[in-house]
């Protein structure tokens, strides 16, 4: 049931996001220093590190949510446009799920699912809401499509919000800290959900903190502290032998509790 | 009492008059207002300094300087008009600064996240402010904006005094000035009028604001 939710044109293995030589300060903080990362299609990153780290702002300059200072983000070969249309058309590919939801406080569930469909895709209403629904059905939350996101809990307004990402039949996924805002009993509704995408194949960016996730569902680990990429490697050799002294201290304060 | 028995016809007359002016003004300043507010909060520079500039000379002018301007200003660079719409029109520009203004306190109280989620799905400026910016900000503007609206439709009396034949103010004028009518109950009976615009606009409101509350 999940192939279809991978677009056709996402072969694996080729270079779908590209940072390339990336800066960014917010006034004196320099968050981003000289980031360079490659995530392939099929790819699923997961971003971890100690907050402050500056992963989330990795996160949101893909879809350029935040602008960056200098170097270069190409996604699918393309550089990120500067603002108007074509960034807007470029975001359409991108998925995002953030850690507050973000789900349209007007607007019911399903409203929230079809918005993007219509409006950027132009699909028409009929269409755009069985298809909606077939995401909530997927996601679990199809029982609430007439209800308004406050009416729901945390863990599933936060799967709303991944099938609203979807419905935009994106290239790549972003979460940033998607679980970080839940109550512990929420978690694992929302990381299951993940989990099922990234084995469905989807392109996946992820900052969390749930190593189990991590190590579950990542192809790669990137640890980030102070603005730069620190390490990176397979999830395995990453928990198991970290090679950095930063990721050795993060990890021991971490996994100690 | 009199004074407004034997002219009843007068003043519902100059009532409806009134009210067709402050319908048109609160259509007209709503519409200006609104594209201000979006001028103000665009990402395109110039549209920012146009409506800032806009809310800063309109919103400190007097009103009646506005409808000097209006009514004798521009015919003399050659516009040419009826008093009654350079007087509405002069009233919509004078209101659309403070809608403007109302509406923005609205749009801020709107979390940056759901303009965000709207950005990241793939709709451009104009559509998140549509879609999602604007019915949520209007929702929350509401008490301040019927502030301004009922401020407006007093200030629609000011209209009257400029010669705008007919509405409600220039009733008073007409009963006390030619035909010698004790000015109190003449003007307790425009009053009286006035009350019947404001009073079920101000319930109209409440009613709107009830009936729109989103959960947050």
């Amino acid at each position: 049931m999940g192939e279809e939710l991978v677009r056709s044109d996402n072969e694996p293995g080729r270079p779908l996001v590209v940072l390339d030589g990336v800066d960014k300060h917010f006034g004196s903080l320099h968050v981003l220093k000289d980031i360079n990362l490659t995530v392939h299609a099929g790819e699923v990153v997961v971003v971890i590190g100690p907050s402050g780290s500056g992963k989330s702002t990795l996160c949101r300059v893909i879809n350029r949510l935040e602008t960056i200072d200098s170097g270069s983000i190409t996604l699918d070969g393309q550089e990120l446009p500067k603002e108007g249309r074509d960034l807007a058309r470029l975001r359409a590919d991108v998925g995002m799920v953030f850690q507050s939801f973000n789900l349209f406080a007007h607007k019911t569930i399903l409203e929230n699912i079809t918005l993007g469909p219509t409006r950027v895709r132009k699909v028409d209403a009929k269409r755009a809401r069985q298809e909606a629904m077939a995401l909530l059905e997927r996601v679990g939350v199809a029982a609430q499509a007439e209800k308004y996101p406050a009416q729901l809990s945390g863990g599933q307004q936060q799967r709303v919000a991944i099938a609203r990402a979807l419905a935009m039949n994106p290239k790549v996924m972003l979460f940033d800290e998607p679980t970080s805002a839940l109550d512990p009993e929420m978690i694992n509704e929302v990381l299951d959900v993940m989990t099922g995408l990234a084995r469905d194949g989807m392109t996946m960016v992820v900052v969390t903190h749930e190593m189990g996730f991590a190590r579950r569902a990542a192809n790669r680990v990137v640890f980030m502290a102070d603005g730069e990429i620190v390490e990176e490697n397979a999830p395995e050799h990453f928990f198991t032998n970290p090679q950095s002294h930063r990721a050795q201290d993060f990890l021991s304060k971490i996994l100690t509790n | 009492m009199d004074a407004i028995t034997d002219n009843l016809d007068l003043f519902v007359s100059g009532y409806w008059t009134s009210l067709k002016i402050c319908l048109i003004a609160l259509v007209g300043s709503l519409v200006l207002g609104t594209i201000i507010a979006a001028c103000r909060v665009s990402p395109v520079a110039p549209l920012r300094w146009i409506g800032a500039t806009w809310v800063n000379m309109i919103r400190n002018a007097p009103l009646t300087v506005l409808l000097f301007f209006f009514a004798f200003g521009l015919p003399e660079i050659g516009v040419l008009g009826s008093y009654w719409v350079f007087g509405v029109s002069a009233l919509i520009i004078y209101t659309s600064a403070f809608v403007c203004e109302a509406l923005r306190a609205g749009i801020n109280s709107v979390s940056s996240g759901q303009a965000e989620a709207a950005r990241a799905i793939g709709l451009p400026f104009g559509a998140t402010l549509r879609e999602v910016i604007l019915p949520q900000a209007f929702r929350t503007s509401i008490p301040p904006l019927g502030s301004v609206l009922i401020a407006m439709f007093k200030n629609s009396a000011v209209l009257g005094a400029f010669g705008v034949g007919g509405d409600l103010f220039s009733v008073s004028d007409t009963l006390t000035s030619a035909r010698g009518y004790a000015a109190t109950p003449v003007l307790l009976g425009v009053a009286v009028g006035y009350l019947l615009i404001t009073l079920p606009a101000g319930a109209l409101l409440a009613l709107l604001e009830r009936k729109t509350a989103i959960l947050r």
